[in-house]
């Protein structure tokens, strides 16, 4: 018999098996389970009885913070009492530690190898960086598991993605994810494995762009192979903890093993509407008007991300055409840069910089769209009417391409507007 | 189980946007009902009458974790058969008690207002016009269960895990 991928290695060992399969259903112990308010509006809460651990729950507010209005306001204060009444810790309410779920799991380490994670959220499966099985579930999912540290998934095939080579300059892991998603279109009940030896150059937060932005490809999960660098930073943030990471057998038996050359990857832009089989390098759009560009979300509010942000917009400006809005992942992020000096330089070159939230991303309490408006944005998602009117465009890129663009007031390659002198003429 | 119905037709990957707009997330049952498909087919909600069934395609229910299968089932609609159903939404099937079937086939087996006949116990597909049948993929009987019981929230009220809604 062959092998095991990882996934279905870690799905086996939570679920009390000795092997799983494609086509079987996974019965398995929850390691991690993360409410958010999405998940605490009163339509969908319940109050529970009874959770299966308090320290194995996370409540984080994020979608609509701080509360635009009286619904999220209620599903706040619905938060708070949960949290009381089960003496959770690790809360993340409106202040210091507020942040996008997906962004404050990584950052503090709340995904353990080996595991698994669930969360109301779809971009749950971005702590598939750290060999967790995360998977997006629903309300009522997240009150099952909440309440008996239990949960369920299909067992789908695996799709083998082996990184090599070395990026260029100024081209990032967003825009691996967009040629990924543009040649391979959506991996609908599959699940994604991210390995290879280009995994060693690429930090956690360009890892977790890839797998929280696998979201996008329909799969199942995304699972990155262990490596010393991600176990090293999960230790740090667990200190004392033992847990047993799932590197894939040797002989494991995979749908498809693609191999991607990062240093082959130019720049590139998702067109309206989808990811899937949509996307063209920068220069086949350049020169598209915009009216928004927007920085942020948990796929690409990291320190990382608002570091190139400023690099690109250092001495520059953002035409006066475009709103260019930036949203740190986190309120501990938007700290890092801030003492790093970016907020200064984003902030000089005309952005505005808002509080950590979900906020533009999904159109939900800031940056909205008008009919006839375009974006491009460096976000998850680029659905018609996803950030506001579905009227608006919506163009994906990397958060390079995005400031680029929001100094030209068209979309723009990252590379020109650098190769040029703030202000002048080529360097 | 056999449920018969006229079949409303959508393509591939029809995404949770479309079924449930963002801007609706926040409302209630009632009034997310009323902007299911608002942007893609406006005025369809008017057109459907209870035990109608919605024929997709590949991938149908894309996207978000917003429990837009729930509007589907409070649309009274009978269930969902589609060439292939999106891991999460098909998840949400059968959390919020709505009855999905994928069926390989299916979109290209059906014109929109063909008359279905879709048997839950050998999950097989029937379209009553052409008298084809088609084999869907069965559902392992935990989550048949679980869907026909109309979802997890009745499963944990009855082991008093949650509260009686107010
Ligand atoms: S940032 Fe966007 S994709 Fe991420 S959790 Fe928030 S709304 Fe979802």
């Amino acid at each position: 018999m062959p092998g095991m991928t990882a996934i279905e290695k870690i799905l086996a060992r939570n679920a009390g098996v000795d092997r799983m399969r494609p086509g079987d259903l996974a019965v398995v112990r929850v390691g991690c389970a993360v409410l958010y308010d999405n998940n605490l509006i009163p339509s969908n809460w319940r109050r529970l009885t009874k959770v299966f651990d308090p320290d194995r729950i996370v409540v984080v507010f994020d979608h609509r913070v701080p509360a635009k209005d009286v619904i999220t306001a209620t599903a706040h204060q619905t938060g708070r009492d949960f949290v009381r009444q089960f003496g959770i810790k690790r809360f993340h309410d409106v202040g210091p530690n507020q942040g996008i779920c997906h962004v404050l799991v990584a950052d503090h380490g709340y995904a353990i190898p080996g595991e698994v994670l669930v969360c109301g959220d779809s971009h749950t499966c971005s702590a598939g960086v750290f060999n967790c099985a995360a998977r997006g579930t629903g309300s009522p999912d997240m009150l099952y598991a909440a309440a008996k540290g239990e949960t369920w998934f299909r067992v789908g095939g695996t799709v083998r993605y082996e990184l090599e080579g070395e990026l260029q300059d100024d081209v990032s892991t967003k825009d691996v994810f967009l040629h990924i998603a543009d040649t391979y279109g959506d991996h609908a009940t599959m699940n994604v494995e991210y390995g290879g030896p280009a995994l060693a150059t690429l930090s956690i937060n360009a890892r977790r762009t890839l797998s929280t932005m696998s979201a996008e490809l329909s799969a199942e999960f995304a699972t990155f192979e262990p490596d010393d660098v991600m176990l090293d930073y999960v230790r740090e943030r667990n200190p004392g903890l033992e847990f047993e990471p799932q590197y894939p057998d040797a002989d494991a038996s995979y749908a498809d093993v693609r191999t991607v050359d990062l240093y082959a990857i130019e720049p590139q832009v998702a067109l309206p509407d989808s990811v899937l089989n949509n996307s063209k390098p920068v220069g086949a759009v350049a020169g598209t008007r915009i009216d928004q560009a927007f920085i942020g979300s948990c796929a690409n509010g990291t320190l990382d991300d608002l570091a190139v942000a400023a690099k690109v917009l250092k001495g520059r400006r953002v035409a006066d055409s475009v709103r260019l809005i930036v949203t740190p992942g986190s309120q501990n992020i938007y700290r890092d840069a801030l003492r790093a000096g970016h907020i200064e330089t984003l902030m000089d070159a005309g952005a505005v910089v808002t509080n950590s939230t979900c906020g533009a991303c999904g159109g939900g309490n800031l940056g909205i769209l008008a009919p006839g408006e375009t974006c491009i944005t460096a976000s998850t998602r680029n659905f018609k009417g996803r950030m506001g009117s579905a009227e608006a465009r919506i163009y994906m890129a990397s958060p390079a391409t995005v400031a680029a663009s929001a100094v030209e007031g068209a979309i723009a390659d990252p590379r020109e507007v650098l190769a040029r002198t703030p202000g002048g003429a080529a360097s | 189980m056999i449920l018969s119905g006229k079949t409303w037709k959508f393509g591939d990957n029809i995404n949770t946007d479309l079924i449930l707009p963002g801007r609706a997330q926040w409302f209630t049952e009632e009034e997310q009902m009323a902007c299911v498909f608002e942007a893609n087919r406006p005025g369809w909600i008017h057109e459907i009458a209870p035990g109608d069934i919605i024929v997709g395609g590949q991938n149908f229910g894309m996207g978000s974790s917003r429990p837009a299968a729930r509007s589907l089932r409070n649309l009274k609609l009978a269930c969902l058969v589609a060439d292939s159903i999106n891991g999460l939404f098909f998840r949400n099937c059968v959390n919020w008690g709505f009855r999905a079937l994928e069926c390989p086939g299916v979109s290209a087996a059906f014109e929109e207002g063909d008359l279905a006949a879709i048997s839950f116990d050998d999950f097989t597909v029937r379209n009553q016009r052409t008298g084809k049948t088609l084999q869907a993929a069965p559902v392992p009987p935990s989550l048949l269960a679980t869907m026909e019981a109309g979802g997890v929230i009745p499963l944990l009220e009855k082991e008093g895990l949650i509260e009686e809604a107010v």
